[in-house]
């Protein structure tokens, strides 16, 4: 366990030099939570109570507007639930930044070498920069959803509305979810991280993760699906299960002798 | 100490190291030497646990190569080919990191020692991409050192190093000899393994030789004395040859160089055989072959 600290103390002293990480760790999720401040605002104030029922779909105002909420507080509630997706954006972009540069950095400054030679495990290696990109993406994602709550508590004067976007939903989605999800983001990047030599390359390579978040984003917005609880705690399951794939797949695929011999 | 049988890698269809067979002693310098893609940073991998043998085995402080790397490299240091250092983390930090990794008890008691030994001390919170390549190969020797290894791995010590850096990191190798640490040397210096080391090995591919760098000269090219006289003409190379123990005679300018078996016993013979035939005789010198020219022979002939 020391020297797991000790990676995951050595990656943040050495990552968060980088201005392009600190950039991503701040900007990313400040961003994230601009956003839907900004449309729940402009939401509360322009919306005409009877809109809801008349231009949101019957199954949707079903599924997501409890009894007693308004037309304005369930167009609300739809548009927070858009952002959902959105919002899981920085538990994956956040510790890609870090982790594509995790292995092919070492590769480059060629420290990785010496750091082999001691007496430390693949998998403590392995584990420590894992923890070392999800801790920060985790703590930001948990830090942008309490300035989110924080700030639609201040915009929004309606209990029952408060209560509607952050159920249950919501809470599997920041707790259970964006760990998860910034774990399997973390192993490809390790992944791919221990296959190329060039930081920017992995970087870009690893970015693809994004992808199934941007598509559930678009998937939610065109109406293809509705996310409630259940599809998320199915969603969380599939994540936990790819989470072990993509685990072992990374550890397999990190093979020292290859690392060291095939590097340029 | 380091003790290999048929040990042997291959990449592909490339032969990198071929049925090495080699036994180095506790307390013992050895230098291996060859030329560049010879294989020389494949067998310290190996033997440093990094890179699996293709075949044959090995064992580094008793401990088994492939069964047993864990304790291979808690009792083990390396000095990779470039020193890869954080450059953004302090010195300080560098080492901390690596006496963490390997376990030390007094991690702030070894890394002040290593950096006043090698005189980094007063550098030791400056980013180490601010240090020169001699600071950084120093700081490099330092983090080998940390956990007191017995058995030392350098793979290339001076590469790149200026003439005082390299001096420097000479010296140091020097008194870690004294304290009697096994030391493996990689070099393309031959003028330092002749310094430093107790036995060299020179390496190919395969192993062609291994023996002290005296015994080397001696059995390449013989043990060479030069008479240097007021005049020398082929008449009293002609006279030398014909003493039983002269293996070869040539006279370059008024110089006699004569091959010999044993000069501490011979010498006078040869002294008294071109005083005899009036010959003025100005002083005698033995001619040192450098480890360079051995070398050279030897590769050249593999």
């Amino acid at each position: 366990m020391k020297k797991i600290i000790t990676i995951v103390r050595k990656e943040w002293a050495e990552v968060f030099k980088n201005r392009m990480v600190i950039f991503t760790v701040i900007f990313l999720p400040l961003l994230l939570t601009a956003i839907p401040l900004g449309v729940l605002y402009s939401v509360r104030s322009t919306t005409p109570a009877s809109s809801a029922t008349t231009q949101l779909p019957t199954d949707l105002t079903q599924s997501m507007c409890p009894t007693g909420l308004t037309g304005s507080d369930c167009m609300q509630v739809f548009l927070v639930s858009e952002f959902m997706m959105l919002f899981m954006l920085v538990p994956v972009a956040i510790p890609v930044t870090i982790a594509a540069y995790s292995i092919v950095g070492e590769k480059t400054t060629r420290s990785l070498e010496p750091l082999l030679a001691t007496p430390i495990t693949t998998a403590e290696l392995l584990v420590g920069k894992c923890l070392a990109a999800v801790i920060p993406a985790v703590l930001a994602t948990y830090l942008a959803y309490g300035i989110f709550a924080f700030g639609s508590w201040i915009i929004l004067a309606s209990k029952i509305l408060l209560t509607a976007i952050f159920d249950l939903r919501w809470m599997i989605a920041i707790f259970i979810v964006g760990p998860l999800i910034a774990v399997l983001a973390v192993a490809f990047s390790l992944m791919i991280s221990s296959r190329v030599n060039d930081p920017r390359v992995a970087e870009q390579i690893s970015m693809v993760v994004i992808l199934p978040v941007l598509a559930g984003f678009f998937g939610q917005v065109a109406g293809l699906f509705i996310l409630n609880a259940r599809l998320i705690l199915i969603v969380a399951i599939i994540l936990l299960v790819l989470d072990g794939v993509m685990l072992y797949l990374t550890t397999r695929v990190f093979q020292r002798e290859l690392i060291l011999t095939r590097w340029k | 100490m380091i003790h290999t049988e048929n040990l042997t890698k291959k990449f592909g269809d490339v032969m990198a190291v071929e049925d090495l067979d080699l036994d180095v002693k506790e307390g013992e310098v050895f230098g291996f030497l060859g030329p560049n893609g010879a294989g020389k940073t494949t067998t310290v991998r190996m033997l440093t646990c990094l890179i699996a043998p293709s075949h044959g085995t090995a064992t580094v402080s008793g401990f088994k190569v492939g069964l047993q790397d864990t304790d291979i490299r808690r009792t083990a240091g390396v000095l990779t080919e470039t020193p890869g250092m954080y450059d953004n983390l302090s010195a300080e930090y560098n080492l901390r990191i690596f006496a963490e990794l390997y376990e030390v008890k007094d991690v702030k008691g070894q890394i002040d020692k290593y950096l006043k030994m090698l005189g980094l001390y007063d550098r030791r919170l400056d980013p180490a991409g601010t240090f020169s390549k001699g600071m950084k190969q120093k700081l490099a020797i330092a983090r080998a050192l940390l956990h007191e290894p017995r058995v030392l791995f350098l793979d290339e010590p001076t590469a790149g190093l200026d003439p005082e850096a390299a001096h420097l990191v000479r010296d140091f190798i020097d008194e870690l000899k004294k304290e009697g640490r096994t030391i493996f040397i990689c070099t393309h210096n031959l003028d330092e393994a002749d310094r430093l080391c107790d036995r060299v090995g020179v390496f190919k591919t395969h192993l062609l030789v291994v023996d002290t760098p005296a015994n080397l000269r001696k059995s390449v090219f013989g043990r060479k004395v030069v008479f240097h006289l007021r005049f020398a003409d082929e008449e009293l190379g002609r006279i030398l040859r014909k003493l039983p123990f002269v293996r070869e005679v040539k006279v370059v300018d008024n110089k006699l160089i004569v091959t010999l078996q044993d000069p501490e016993t011979q010498n006078p013979e040869v002294v008294r055989t071109l005083v005899g035939a009036g010959a003025d005789l100005q002083f005698v010198g033995e001619l040192r072959h450098s480890l360079e020219e051995v070398y050279l022979e030897l590769v050249k002939a593999a």
